[in-house]
């Protein structure tokens, strides 16, 4: 076998990403018009578009670029960032079934935003909201690395992260529990189950700063994810800070889950989701599949949030409530795939 | 010939436990030095001491440059290491495997490598006999491919020190010396390797150097016939051992413990 041949298998695989890759750009698109159209008010793609650069009536104008706009740039942002802290999260602990969720780190940002709200130190429009609820998840991610320590098994890393989204819910629970009023109690209660509705451009403004900055941190990393393959001492020993990357990786997951759960409540299991999906079409390559994991949360988020306003129910389904209802048996699935590394109890 | 790498002093502390005493070494390039020593003596914290994977007392210099004073990727140009397990934990094929040898050279994306880069991957899958595996997932080769697989990334460094912890555990007959070759001509290609390994066999039969390690400390170094004298087997292994010489090789064959 030449050199020629073995660069073109490589090729192969390279074109096929690019497909991918494109086939998702298309759908996050046809995603974003249809959120933008669906609602009380239906409105067809050309009128969507029409609306959005100052086109149509003045109401379609309104509905377009001040009720669903804000909603649909925020289920593309936060849908992208825990697909990408997902596939992140996978990289880092070399495990497939790593998500943020699993660890209780939107659970805990939950719980710093709750605090904050209940204790009156701040509306739910404040930028009190998001730092809390990062240095929230901060801690908790911070916390499972430290008690997992390093190269941790499967099974010390999802006890860990039981213990501590356990914790971050008994600690959200009582929170509310000591809280005096009931309307607050009643708010927080609905806002934990994660919802997209009513979102303005302030909550936009409050979210995607820390969003974007948090993804950044984590594309970063991409190439170290790749030489973390080989483990730990051989990704140090190819020049790769693996303390450095440990931290960023933390701290990326912590500003984009923090960030995205201060406006939206808890979102569950698209960070686990997202990746696997992805794996299939783009290979195992740890780096190469955080873009694609981004676009598919993107894509698995949008289609949710279209999903609770086209259900007929008679009162709102949180979006929150759908993705953990498609995304456990999605993760039970997975344990059962899983099952014989799961049963010799090595990751 | 000067030597390349040089060790004064080093110690290394783990757990509060000292495992390394006062160790000093002066190695040169185009040897291949066999690292022996019974269990828990300190062979591979030497070796990753020499990497500068954990911090040491002491001084280490290589290639004329301080160890502390080189950061993380010229510390991983000058050192390629092989680590006991071969873990890959994805499925990925074989040839980015090999690419990531390439990562000090800045070469992070094993599909955008340079021609250099590129031909270095291939003498390096040429040497361990894998291009035929290049399209394989990793995780479904037997050991012996993995093991040659991983030592191809080593070698795909091109580095001026190989440090390998145990290339041939688990390893059949066959294979510990397709390894052992490959790395016995990395040596004469001028690159110092070091090996760290319990087949004392295999130490006497391929390196030009053997450094005894008992209970972190250096008990012997020299050529092997010298090196694991009767008197150090039974001193440090506590073992008697059949010797003989075969086509101007030093044999030792472990025999029975005293």
């Amino acid at each position: 076998m030449s050199i020629q041949s073995v660069m073109t298998t490589a090729d192969i695989a390279a074109r096929r990403r690019a497909r991918v890759l494109a086939a998702l750009g298309v759908l996050v698109a046809l995603l974003v018009l249809l959120s933008l159209g669906i609602g009380p008010v239906r409105l067809s793609p050309l009128t969507v578009i029409d609306a959005l650069f100052g086109g149509g009536s003045d109401v379609q104008q309104v509905i377009v670029r001040e009720i669903r706009l804000p909603r649909t740039i925020l289920g593309f942002a936060i849908g992208a960032i825990l697909g990408l802290s997902g596939a992140a999260l996978q990289g880092l602990l070399r495990n497939p079934l790593a998500s943020p969720s699993l660890f209780g780190a939107p659970q805990s940002a939950a719980f710093g935003a709750v605090l904050v709200i209940s204790l009156g130190l701040a509306d739910v429009r404040s930028w009190a909201l998001p730092v809390a609820a990062i240095a929230a998840a901060f801690a908790s991610v911070f916390a499972l690395l430290a008690v997992a320590g390093r190269n941790a098994g499967l099974l010390i890393l999802i006890l860990a992260g039981l213990a501590i989204s356990s914790l971050a819910g008994a600690a959200t629970a009582l929170v509310m529990n000591l809280s005096s009023n009931p309307f607050v109690i009643l708010e927080i209660a609905f806002w934990l189950l994660g919802s997209l509705e009513d979102r303005s451009f302030r909550h936009v403004v409050l979210a995607l700063p820390f969003i974007v900055a948090g993804a950044v941190m984590l594309w970063s990393q991409r190439h170290a994810f790749r030489a973390l393959s080989l483990g730990e001492e051989t990704a140090q020993s190819l020049g790769v800070d693996v303390g450095r990357l440990r931290l960023s990786v933390i701290t990326g997951v912590a500003l984009g889950v923090g960030g995205g759960v201060a406006v939206s409540g808890s979102i569950g299991f698209i960070g686990l989701v997202a990746p696997h999906l992805m794996r299939p079409l783009i290979g195992h390559d740890p780096a190469r599949l955080l873009i694609p994991s981004a676009l598919t949360g993107s894509a698995l988020l949008l289609a949710a949030d279209i999903a609770v306003r086209v259900i007929p129910s008679t009162s709102d389904i949180k979006v929150g409530v759908l993705t953990s209802i498609i995304g456990v048996p999605f993760f039970l699935y997975l344990i059962m795939r899983e099952r014989r590394a799961l049963g010799g109890g090595v990751a | 010939m000067s030597p390349f790498l040089t060790a004064q002093g080093v110690g290394v502390k783990l757990a509060g436990r000292l495992v390394l005493k006062d160790i000093s070494l002066s190695l040169s390039s185009g040897h291949l030095v066999a690292l022996v020593g019974p269990n828990g003596a300190g062979k591979t914290t030497l070796l990753r001491a020499l990497a500068g994977l954990v911090p040491s007392d002491g001084a280490i210099d290589v290639g004329g440059a301080a160890l502390l004073s080189l950061s993380l990727r010229e510390r991983a140009r000058r050192f390629a290491y092989l680590p006991q397990r071969h873990l890959m934990h994805w499925p990925l094929p074989a040839r980015d495997i090999v690419a990531l040898g390439r990562y000090p050279h800045g070469a992070t994306d094993p599909s955008r490598l340079t021609p250099g880069d590129a031909d270095a991957v291939l003498r390096a899958m040429q040497a361990t006999d894998v291009v035929e595996l290049c399209d394989r997932r990793v995780t479904e080769l037997s050991g012996g491919e993995r093991s040659r697989v991983a030592l191809a990334r080593v070698l795909a460094v091109e580095a001026p020190v190989i440090l390998a912890d145990e290339p041939t555990s688990s390893l059949d007959p066959r294979h510990q010396f397709d390894v052992m070759r490959s790395l016995r001509a990395a040596a004469d290609s001028g690159v110092l390797v070091i090996v760290v390994t319990h087949d004392l066999g295999l130490a006497a039969r391929f390196a030009d150097t053997v450094l005894v390690l008992s209970d972190g400390r250096l008990a012997a170094q020299g050529a092997p016939a010298e090196a694991l004298s009767e008197q150090i087997l039974g001193e440090v292994f506590r073992i008697s051992a059949y010797r003989s010489e075969y086509q101007r090789e030093a044999v030792i064959v472990p025999w029975a413990g005293i």
